[in-house]
């Protein structure tokens, strides 16, 4: 098919931070409205600090 | 076979307490179980885990491995008495797996009914959760299979398998079904390569962290194809396929999906069924460069030099799959099949054209219109703290915080299962499998059952100098319609050994 591009396979976590990002997902088809309201919800709800949030979230490994 | 086969999902739950990153994962997890039990009326010294059967180092291909060469975290038939570990009264087993709660469903006969039980685990955690609560800061538990930092906890499927399969065949049908499956089971991940180095978002919250294509471990360099034989039944009869490169799911569709697809596909692999050979080039390195491509546009490469797109290949094994069952059953198909090919259809018609389009099914697009939402909103990068925080609490157990919980709470998501079904089931077991025997033993006889596991009831019986095991090797027997009479008529444990005695002495 036109227009498709070849995934090249292989990379490994050793990027840096700043790498460029991927390829931007499809936009999506939600009316705007209805992101808008989801979002507020989760406003509602979602950590205030997420960058502490995010850091205390440590995980062992497991199987 | 069909989609119906003896299966389960078994999850190691994320744990953490609020402001506190370096609390003990063991001890919490320790409590997470105790808690749970002592609410249930269990103590956990009570019914505890029967090892006698285990294997962990088995090799499907037939060799063991010795102990002096397997990783600590491999041996998991060692009793240690500082780790939680109990059967429930719905047959599954909740215990302490190394630092995480970790809930193994009952084993089901149908992909409906794993999720049933699968969903009934999670309001187990919940429940645990909000016990735990009463005392500050309490423990949050994460339904989600990474934390973003390197480190990565399974969701493992299990499926009951003919014995007389080939293992080769397994390996070979199954592998390019595996490293597309996740473009229609993936619960999304912030964040690419395993310690999210790099900033993006790829489809499934597993596939960085599969190193190898076959092999026996599943803490380090997991394969794709996890070669631990441990049946839990008659070795001679049956084989289980376990299966570690799955996320756990939230989308009800999405886990129907994962539990009966690959029971087809595995039903296809016994009758040798395939017609055409769709080996993946590179597999593991595909399996990480389909997670990456959430367009869903990009192709990969088969072993025969054909280029194909990922949901392109998953519907050559959807046709496939309707071929079989129309082949073998036509008009006579099962109920829970036609359900599995609807929605297998209907989700990879959504994601050929825009994937958004599956948002309401599957778990990773689901979570991305979120995110992209966010992005737009407030314009921000994929390496944003906030876009990471939505990732990990999207799977938070609890109703209120949960953001999974909170969608489908609010019917943007579609739930096959309903909450109230799956809250029956914290309790009740499947009727149609051994695990409604052992539930059965646990709920009528709590003070008898000394240990418990897949294929034993381990019990004791007043006045008797030795304990009695009770063997159920067989998962379709012990069933509701099989011994629902004898254990109902029991007045005490003695009676119900006699009397399964004398119903195996009818049947010999």
């Amino acid at each position: 098919m036109a227009g498709q591009e070849q995934i090249k396979p292989g990379r490994r976590d050793d990027g840096p931070d700043d790498a460029p990002e991927p390829v931007a997902a499809p936009a999506a088809q939600v009316s705007d409205t209805e992101i808008d309201d989801i979002l507020d919800e989760i406003d509602g709800v979602l950590e205030t600090n997420a960058e502490e949030f995010v850091r205390g979230f440590v995980q062992k490994g497991g199987q | 076979m069909t989609v119906r086969r003896v299966m389960g999902i078994e999850t190691e739950y994320g744990i953490s307490v609020p402001g506190s990153p370096t609390a003990n994962p063991m001890v919490l997890s320790g409590d997470v179980v105790t808690t749970y039990a002592a609410s249930r009326g269990i103590r956990p010294a009570q019914a505890s885990w029967d090892y006698a059967d285990e294997a962990p180092l088995r090799d499907a291909r037939g060799f063991d491995m010795g102990r002096g060469a397997a990783h600590a975290s491999q041996l998991t038939d060692v009793d240690d008495p500082t780790m939680a570990n109990v059967v429930l009264t719905n047959g599954a087993r909740l215990y302490v797996d190394h630092a995480h709660p970790e809930y193994s469903s009952p084993e089901v006969t149908n992909p409906r009914d794993a999720v049933v039980w699968d969903k009934a685990g999670e309001l187990v955690m919940r429940e645990a959760v909000r016990r735990l609560a009463s005392v500050p800061p309490g423990v949050n538990l994460y339904k989600n299979n990474t934390d973003g930092k390197g480190a990565s906890y399974g969701t493992h499927e299990n499926y009951l398998m003919s014995r007389r399969t080939p293992f080769t065949r397994i390996i070979s049908r199954l592998t390019p079904f595996f490293v597309v499956r996740q473009v229609m089971c993936g619960s999304g991940r912030v964040g690419i390569g395993v310690e999210s180095r790099t900033p993006g978002y790829q489809l499934a919250q597993r596939s960085d962290f599969f190193e190898t294509e076959v092999g026996l471990e599943t803490t380090l360099k997991r394969p794709i194809i996890n070669t631990r034989d441990e049946p839990h039944a008659v070795a001679d009869l049956y084989r289980r396929l376990h299966v570690i490169l799955g996320d756990a799911n939230h989308c009800d569709v999405s886990n129907l999906l994962k539990l009966g697809s690959t029971s087809l596909v595995l039903a296809m692999i016994e009758d040798d069924a395939f017609t055409t050979d769709l080996a993946v080039a590179s597999p593991v390195r595909t399996l990480h460069a389909v997670s990456h491509d959430p367009t869903l546009r990009s192709t990969i490469e088969l072993v025969d030099g054909r280029s194909i797109r990922p949901v392109e290949l998953l519907r050559r094994f959807h046709e496939l799959a309707a071929d079989y069952v129309q082949d073998r059953w036509g008009a006579d198909v099962d109920a829970d099949t036609t359900e599995v090919m609807h929605w297998w259809d209907t989700v990879l018609t959504a994601l050929e054209g825009d994937p958004m389009d599956a948002r309401r099914w599957v778990d990773w697009v689901a979570k991305l219109s979120v995110l992209e939402g966010y992005r737009d909103r407030d314009a921000l990068s994929w390496g944003d703290p906030r876009l990471r925080a939505v990732d990990i609490q999207w799977s938070d157990v609890r109703a209120d915080r949960g953001l999974a919980h909170r969608l489908a709470a609010t019917g943007r998501v579609e739930v096959l299962v309903p909450e109230a079904e799956a809250a029956v089931a914290m309790d009740q077991a499947p009727e149609d499998t051994r695990a409604w025997f052992r539930g059965a033993c646990l709920r009528k006889f709590p003070e008898s059952v000394v240990a418990a596991s897949w294929d034993s009831v381990v019990v004791e019986v007043p006045g008797e100098r030795t304990l009695q095991r009770i063997p159920i090797l067989e998962p379709l027997r012990g069933t509701r319609a099989a011994v629902g009479d004898l254990v109902d008529g029991a007045p005490d444990i003695r009676s119900l050994l006699a009397s399964l005695a004398a119903a195996d002495g009818r049947a010999d």
